[in-house]
Formats: structure tokens, C-alpha cells, sequence
């Protein structure tokens, strides 16, 4: 398990961009997530006045 | 009444253009100070020597000369869209193509061609050698023709925005970097004595290009900003 | 020829539900592959001769540099979809990748840079993929930055469709621009190491991490447009309905 973390002594290398990757991966889904809900919110305030979009 | 053609039309605006570059030369001499003292930055960051300068110099000048460039672009079509002309332009009825283009060339004359004339002296001022000045010239006026197609284009597209300026940069130096890698080099070649045959070629097709595809792409994006 | 079925998907409240029930088909395979993947990359690969275990690195890298890419051709397909046929989804779509395809051209960028100094000794070196990267992350900043400078969408939409389809063309001056560049002061004895030739248990895992990230762009893709749709849209009826559901 210890020879697997440490990647042939490149461990530094291999996982931080490994880390890097889970990031964006996280960021992806966080990010559309939030775009979803605000849009939602701004959806609802704007069809609940009865009105369209500005 | 006879009807316009759209080359006489397009004559009309080039000549109406050069004769506001004319009237107003204190606002298109700014690129070109502007284009000496981003060239004099250079020595003083890195060193007087003209021999340790001439192997950066073909950088320095394009570099000069492209953010010069890109200063003068505020000229294009801000004014017009300012005070209501572009919309007057939209409406005439002609192809909206063609007098895109007859204002870039405008632009190019008012612009890009004094700068080409200029660069000799700033050349010398950061050593190109003399054999090489000729095709410093000549890279810089397809180049700069190239910057002023691709110019209007990011021009039209930020019309009316607030800090415009900025995002133009933005938008218009990634697409001036192939121009910029084979300016600077067929100077570069000249300087080293060599043929810059291959990338003046280059530079040449990359201008017929941006000549050709340019125009309707400033047509499309002035329609954009416009309404 | 019946265009209805084609109408039917451009109309915003259809394919508003449709992304929805389309999207766990696309999130759920992209992590599992992204599991296997994982696991035949990081444990069941073997070393590679030259660099060891470094190489692992392109099983992030390479999917990141190929979404980095295909996204920017997806956004151009969408923006030229909206400005011939005004199309207002297709905008939609334009809209919803860039930032996704921007997020992978950093993972690329980086991961690239990371993995440059077991390989070539230093974090940064101007070759021409790494080059090539950095200046398609200048087109992606240079679209999502207009974007978000003009306030009226459609206008927004529409020039940021112009910027996008000027820089898929010039795409390929630039790649073969920077690509000559590169050769001009490269001796040609130390090339890119950055490729391993690879061997099939290499191979496998590389092809299925490729797959897993497309599908999970794809699913992010949705996620994304359905928010940019609820952005967009006008007609309050539809609206009501399905936020209330």
C-alpha cells in the first residue's frame, strides 16, 4: 500500500495531479449545481410576479 | 437619381475616414508614440547594447507594434457608433461586408501604414541591421493589415461596453499570436543573413485570409452591437 | 421531410425535461468508468520503463486536453447552430460549455506543467502542446469575458457566438503555428517524452478514463444547459408548471 502512495517517488507528481483532477471534477459539479439553483430562485421570482424577464 | 454602387460606396467611406484621420492626426499619432515607447522600454529594461538588443530585436519590434496596434483600434469604430453614423451605415442599404472592409483598409492606412513607415527608424534604435529593414517593413505591413482585420472584428463585437478597451485585448491578442510567431520571424531570418521567404509567404495568405474572411464577420458583429 | 421532432426538441420547456431524465443516463456510467479507469491506471498499469510511475499523470492529463478541445468545438457547433438558425437553445448550449471546457483546459495546463518536471527537469517549458493549451485557454477567457460584459443575453449570446466561431477557425493557424515554432529551436534529438509508448494494460484504462470524462462532460453539459433554459426563457407558463412539480 506504502510502495502505492508513493508512485515510485513521484508521489508528489501523481497525486497532486490526481488531486488537481478530482478538483475540477468537484468544482464541475458543485459550480453547475449552484448555476441550477439560481436560476431556479430567479425562474420562480420572475413567474411568481406574473411578469417576463427584464 | 442614380443608385450607389457598393464600390462607390465604399470609396465614399475610405475616403471619408482618411479625411477625419486627417483632421484629427493628434488621435492617430497616439499609436504610433505609443508604438516608439514600448520599443524604448525594452533597452532600458534590458540593456543598451545594440548587440545584445539585436537578438531580442525582432520581438521587441513586434511586440511594439502589435500592442500599438491594438491602442489603435479605439479608432475604429467607436466614434461612429457614438454619434449615430453606424446606424445610418446599417441602414443605407448596401453590403455591410464591403464597407467594413473599406473602413479597415481606412484604419490600415491611417494606422498601420505610418507605423510601417516609422519602424526603420525604431528598428536601427534596437539593432536590426540595415539589410534586414526592408523586410522588417515588409512583415509589418502584412502583419499590421492582418491586426487591423482581426482588430475590427474584437472592435465591433465590444461596442459600447464599459472598459471595451481592456476586453478587446483580450480578445484580439490570442488571435494575433501565428501573426506575431512569423512576423518576428522573417525578421528574425533577415537578421541572420537567411531568406524570410517562408514566413512573409505566410504572412501574406494569413492577410488574404483575414481580408476575406474578416469582413463578414465585422457585418455580423456591428449588426450585433448595433441594435 | 417532418422537422417536427426537431422542432419539438429546440422548444426549451421539451428539452428542458428531457436533459433532466437524460442526465443520470450520462452521470452514472461516467462514474463507474471513472472508477475502473482509475483503477486500471493507478493499480493494475505498470510502471513505464522510462519515467516510472510518473507517467500515470496521463490518465488526467490526456482526457483533460481532449475535453479542452472538444468542448471548444462543441461550444463553436452551438454557436454556429444559433446564429444561422436562430436557435436560442443552441445558444443555450454555448453558453453552458465554455466554463466546463475551460475548467479541463486548466486541469490539461496544469497537470501538463506538473508532470514537465520529473520528465524535462523544469515546471514550465514553451512546447508546442503546452503553448497550445495556454493560448486555447486565452479563447475560452476571451468568449466567457464578453459573455459576461454585455448585459442584454441575446446580445451576449450572439456575440459571444461570433468570437467563438472567429476562434474555432483560426484553431488550427494557431496549432500549426505554434507547433512550427516549437520546431524552430528544438533540436530534434529530445522531442516530447511526454508520450509513452504504450502497452495494452497502459492502453485500456487511458481509452476508458477518455470515455468516462466525455460522458461526465456530457452530464455537466445538461446539468448546465437546464440552468441556462430556466435563464432564458420568457413564456411564464411552462415555467410555473415545472418548478412546481
Amino acid at each position: 500500500m506504502s510502495e502505492f502512495l508513493r508512485m515510485g517517488g513521484y508521489a508528489a507528481y501523481v497525486w497532486s495531479c490526481f488531486g488537481l483532477a478530482a478538483g475540477v471534477l468537484a468544482w464541475n459539479v458543485l459550480s453547475a449545481r449552484r448555476l441550477h439553483a439560481i436560476a431556479r430562485e430567479s425562474a420562480i421570482r420572475r413567474t411568481a410576479a406574473g411578469r417576463g424577464p427584464p | 437619381m442614380s443608385r450607389t454602387t457598393a464600390l462607390s460606396a465604399a470609396l465614399l467611406v475610405y475616403r471619408r475616414d482618411l479625411l477625419l484621420a486627417q483632421r484629427h492626426w493628434g488621435q492617430v499619432a497616439q499609436p504610433l508614440v505609443f508604438f516608439v515607447m514600448v520599443a524604448t522600454l525594452f533597452p532600458l529594461a534590458l540593456s543598451p547594447e545594440l548587440s545584445e538588443l539585436r537578438l531580442v530585436s525582432s520581438g521587441i519590434l513586434w511586440v511594439a507594434a502589435l500592442l500599438a496596434s491594438l491602442l489603435g483600434l479605439e479608432l475604429l469604430f467607436r466614434s461612429e457608433h457614438a454619434d449615430g453614423t453606424l446606424e445610418q451605415m446599417l441602414l443605407a442599404g448596401q453590403p455591410l461586408a464591403i464597407l467594413a472592409l473599406a473602413k479597415g483598409f481606412a484604419h490600415w492606412t491611417a494606422c498601420g501604414l505610418p507605423l510601417v513607415l516609422l519602424s526603420p527608424f525604431v528598428a536601427t534604435a534596437i539593432g536590426v541591421p540595415f539589410d534586414a529593414l526592408g523586410t522588417a517593413m515588409l512583415s509589418l505591413a502584412l502583419g499590421t493589415g492582418i491586426l487591423s482585420a482581426l482588430g475590427a472584428i474584437g472592435s465591433a463585437l465590444t461596442l459600447g461596453l464599459r472598459r471595451g478597451s481592456l476586453l478587446l485585448g483580450l480578445l484580439v491578442l490570442p488571435l494575433a499570436m501565428p501573426t506575431l510567431i512569423f512576423g518576428a520571424r522573417a525578421i528574425d531570418l533577415s537578421i541572420h543573413g537567411d531568406s524570410a521567404r517562408g514566413p512573409l509567404l505566410l504572412l501574406a495568405a494569413m492577410l488574404i485570409l483575414a481580408v476575406t474572411l474578416a469582413p463578414p464577420a465585422i457585418a455580423a458583429a456591428l449588426r450585433i452591437s448595433a441594435e | 421531410m417532418n422537422w417536427g421532432w426537431f422542432h419539438k426538441l429546440a422548444s426549451p420547456p421539451h428539452a428542458y425535461r428531457i436533459a433532466g431524465r437524460l442526465l443520470p443516463w450520462f452521470a452514472w456510467p461516467a462514474g463507474i468508468l471513472l472508477v475502473i479507469g482509475l483503477y486500471g491506471g493507478l493499480v493494475l498499469a505498470p510502471a513505464d520503463y522510462l519515467q516510472g510511475d510518473a507517467f500515470r499523470i496521463v490518465y488526467v492529463h490526456a482526457p483533460g486536453a481532449w475535453l479542452s478541445m472538444s468542448v471548444y468545438a462543441t461550444m463553436a457547433a452551438g454557436a454556429a447552430i444559433g446564429l444561422i438558425w436562430r436557435i436560442k437553445l443552441a445558444h443555450a448550449v454555448a453558453a453552458a460549455a465554455a466554463p466546463v471546457g475551460a475548467s479541463f483546459t486548466v486541469l490539461a495546463l496544469a497537470t501538463g506543467a506538473i508532470w514537465g518536471k520529473p520528465t524535462w527537469g523544469t515546471w514550465w517549458v514553451w512546447d508546442a502542446r503546452l503553448t497550445s493549451e495556454l493560448i486555447l485557454l486565452f479563447l475560452y477567457a476571451g468568449v466567457m469575458a464578453l459573455r459576461a460584459s454585455i448585459d442584454d443575453r441575446d446580445r451576449a449570446d450572439r456575440a459571444s457566438a461570433v468570437l467563438a466561431i472567429v476562434g474555432v477557425v483560426n484553431l488550427p493557424i494557431i496549432h500549426y503555428s505554434v507547433y512550427w515554432w516549437n520546431t524552430l529551436h528544438q533540436p530534434s534529438t529530445l522531442t516530447k517524452v511526454a508520450k509513452p509508448s504504450m502497452a495494452a494494460e497502459m492502453l485500456w484504462p487511458l481509452l476508458v478514463m477518455l470515455l468516462a470524462f466525455t460522458l461526465f462532460f456530457a452530464a455537466v453539459l445538461l446539468a448546465r444547459l437546464r440552468a441556462e433554459i430556466l435563464l432564458r426563457e420568457r413564456n411564464a407558463s411552462w415555467l410555473r408548471t415545472e418548478l412546481a412539480r
